[in-house]
């Protein structure tokens, strides 16, 4: 147990070690200036810039990948869960906390986060939750078709109703913690919230892997992802352990767009799709059913986005995130980490 | 109520008719199972046996019919819920969880049981199987044929099964394997589980049988004791490779 923990934070140091690397050679390559303290700082800057965009994608790409690996449908109503989420949290901490900006008192911020994750997270499983059983569990033996086309049904049905209910313009969220709170590291001054989103990110993954490795409703849920039927066979109701699935990728959903408010300051109706199709990516990119896939995809993505900024593409950012997407696929078809459809049956 | 044994009935099919959406499988099964039986359905490729087996653990509910277990119709209870009633389904094909780790597919077993009383089954079952006992750690999917088959009915046994239904369990082994698992399948009869056996081997499947049942086309053609169908003409044609 220490020791694969022990393993497993290697791995991530390491890979974060080669993330730094290569984004250092990305600020070099793209600098006029080759003084290597300004590029040192530069690099930094725009590493901690891609930790927290790829925190935001890691918490939506996992649920993506849960939800195809134990019923195998995209989603594609996730990205706009995410949406909901971030005007939850928005209604939360200002409508009815009353927050406009930063809070200075460090235990009343995190009482106040607290609150923002403790309803947010539990309310967006039960929206999940209430999805799958109205929209995807009658379809459950339908062709393949049926319940993706439903899922696109689900996401305009939540678009629209944001856009009708509440409101159809950009919404300026809160932002409780203070981009002016930072650090310094590397001549670079980095906003605590960056490390905040980050961590918030790794600890629900670690969470996550926890339920889903240890406990036996998280080896329900595995089994279920294997063979429905021999699940059953087990004991297992497989409608509750779909449920308990959608519930924690819709909260993990939650998370994210919490954190999507706190980040970007601003939110809108829209924003799910673009999450959505982003995180997706991520899913696809890692080995779609494979979680810490997911997390390996969604801290990609973050990467590529800022490296596309670095360079001086930010427009081509999209582009350049499929570009890698489809480079992987070709030499790894189901993925960074996920496993052939022989190897799963 | 007794079946031609002599014992109490425990399993029970009256007329059971079941379909795969339009394509009709079963056009009208009767059969029991005793008490401390082993009861063996043979019949050639596409009979419906496995249908037969789908129908009592639930996975497959009869269109008309009923399905009676321990004097309780069973008929649409969904098969969840069966395991926790005492039926246990080591299904066609193995279907071991070959992701999870030999010792989780075991724990899988022991889903419907509290945690005490699972460290005596897995006892139980490292016994019966000693094999597993080494490759507790190992990914099911790693294990050999023969191991994925110990697996799998050492799975159906975590969940304390009073009616144990194995489907073809000697399937792809090797003579050596197969000869154990039969040993084993009588030693977990004698150890007071009921067992319904579907298998290919009929030769096997009827010294180890008390009685047996051959089905043809969705229907039971013939049933008799073991003993009867092993001297039965056209049992020994058409399953016994004589000719
Ligand atoms: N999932 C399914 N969908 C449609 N038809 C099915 C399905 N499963 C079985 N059948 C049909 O039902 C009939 C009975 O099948 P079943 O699997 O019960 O046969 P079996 O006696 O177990 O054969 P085998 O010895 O080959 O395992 C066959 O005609 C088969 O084609
Ligand atoms: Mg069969």
């Amino acid at each position: 147990m220490l020791r694969r923990l022990l393993r497993t934070a290697a791995i991530g140091v390491a890979l974060l070690v080669v993330g730094f690397a290569l984004m250092y050679a990305m600020v070099w390559f793209a600098a006029i200036d080759k003084t290597p303290d300004k590029i040192l700082s530069l690099a930094t800057a725009q590493f901690f810039n891609a930790l927290a965009a790829g925190g935001i994608y890691i918490l939506v790409a996992v649920g993506y990948t849960m939800v195809y690996g134990i019923i195998e449908l995209i989603n594609f109503a996730h990205g706009d869960v995410v949406m909901v989420g971030a005007f939850v949290a928005y209604f939360i901490s200002f409508k009815f906390l009353g927050y406009t900006g930063a809070i200075a008192d460090p235990l009343l911020l995190l009482g106040v986060l607290a609150i923002l994750f403790l309803i947010t997270m539990p309310l967006l499983g039960l929206l999940g939750v209430g999805i799958e059983r109205f929209a995807y569990r009658p379809l459950r033996n339908a062709p393949r078709l049926a319940p993706l086309i439903t899922a696109i049904g689900v996401s305009f049905i939540l678009n629209n109703f944001v856009q009708a209910v509440v409101t159809a313009s950009p919404v300026p969220t809160p932002q409780l913690i203070s981009l002016q709170s930072r650090f310094l590291v590397f001549g670079a001054s980095i906003p605590w919230l960056y490390v905040v989103i980050f961590i918030v990110s790794l600890g629900l993954m670690a969470a996550l892997q926890l339920f889903v490795g240890r406990t036996r409703l998280g080896r329900a849920m595995r089994s279920t992802a294997q063979d429905r039927e021999a699940a059953q066979l087990m004991g297992v109701d497989i409608n509750t352990t779909i449920a308990v699935t959608f519930f924690i990728g819709s909260a993990l959903a939650g998370a994210a767009g919490i954190v999507y408010g706190l980040y970007y300051g601003q939110i809108q109706f829209t924003i799910g799709f673009f999450v959505g199709l982003k995180a997706f990516t991520a899913a696809v990119l890692g080995g779609i059913g494979n979680t810490v896939g997911a997390a390996l995809g969604g801290l990609m993505i973050g990467f590529i986005e800022v490296s596309a900024v670095v360079v001086g593409l930010p427009r081509w950012s999209e582009a350049l995130v499929f570009a890698v997407l489809i480079i992987v696929l070709v030499m790894r078809p189901s993925g960074l980490l996920g496993v052939s459809t022989a190897e799963r049956a | 109520m007794t079946t031609g044994n002599g014992s109490e009935v425990m399993l029970r099919l009256d007329n059971v008719h079941a379909y795969y959406g339009r394509i009709q499988a079963l056009k009208g099964i009767t059969m029991e199972v005793g008490k401390q039986e082993i009861v063996t359905l043979l019949g050639s490729n596409g009979a419906g046996k496995t249908t037969t087996l789908k129908t009592v653990s639930g996975l497959l509910h009869p269109r008309s019919g009923k399905v009676t277990f321990e004097g309780r119709d069973i008929s649409k209870v969904p098969a969840h819920k069966l395991v926790k009633a005492g039926i246990g389904h080591a299904p066609e094909g193995r279907r071991i969880f070959s992701r999870l780790s030999v010792l989780e597919n075991l724990q899988m077993g022991a889903y419907t049981r509290n945690h005490s009383e699972m460290r005596e089954d897995l006892d139980r079952v490292v016994t019966l199987f000693p094999r597993l006992q080494e490759r507790l750690k190992q990914a099911g999917g790693t294990l050999s044929g023969g191991e994925q088959q110990m697996l799998a009915i050492g799975r159906a046994l975590m969940s304390r099964p009073r009616l144990l239904l194995l489907d073809e369990p000697s399937l792809g082994l090797s003579p050596i394997l197969v000869q154990q698992i039969f040993s084993i399948i009588k030693e977990i009869n004698a150890q007071g589980t009921t067992i319904l056996l579907v298998e290919q081997n009929a030769l096997q499947a009827l010294t180890v049988a008390h009685r047996g049942y051959v089905l043809q086309t969705g229907l039971v053609n013939l049933s008799d004791t073991a003993a009867g169908l092993a001297a039965n003409e056209g049992v020994r044609k058409a399953y016994l490779g004589e000719d």
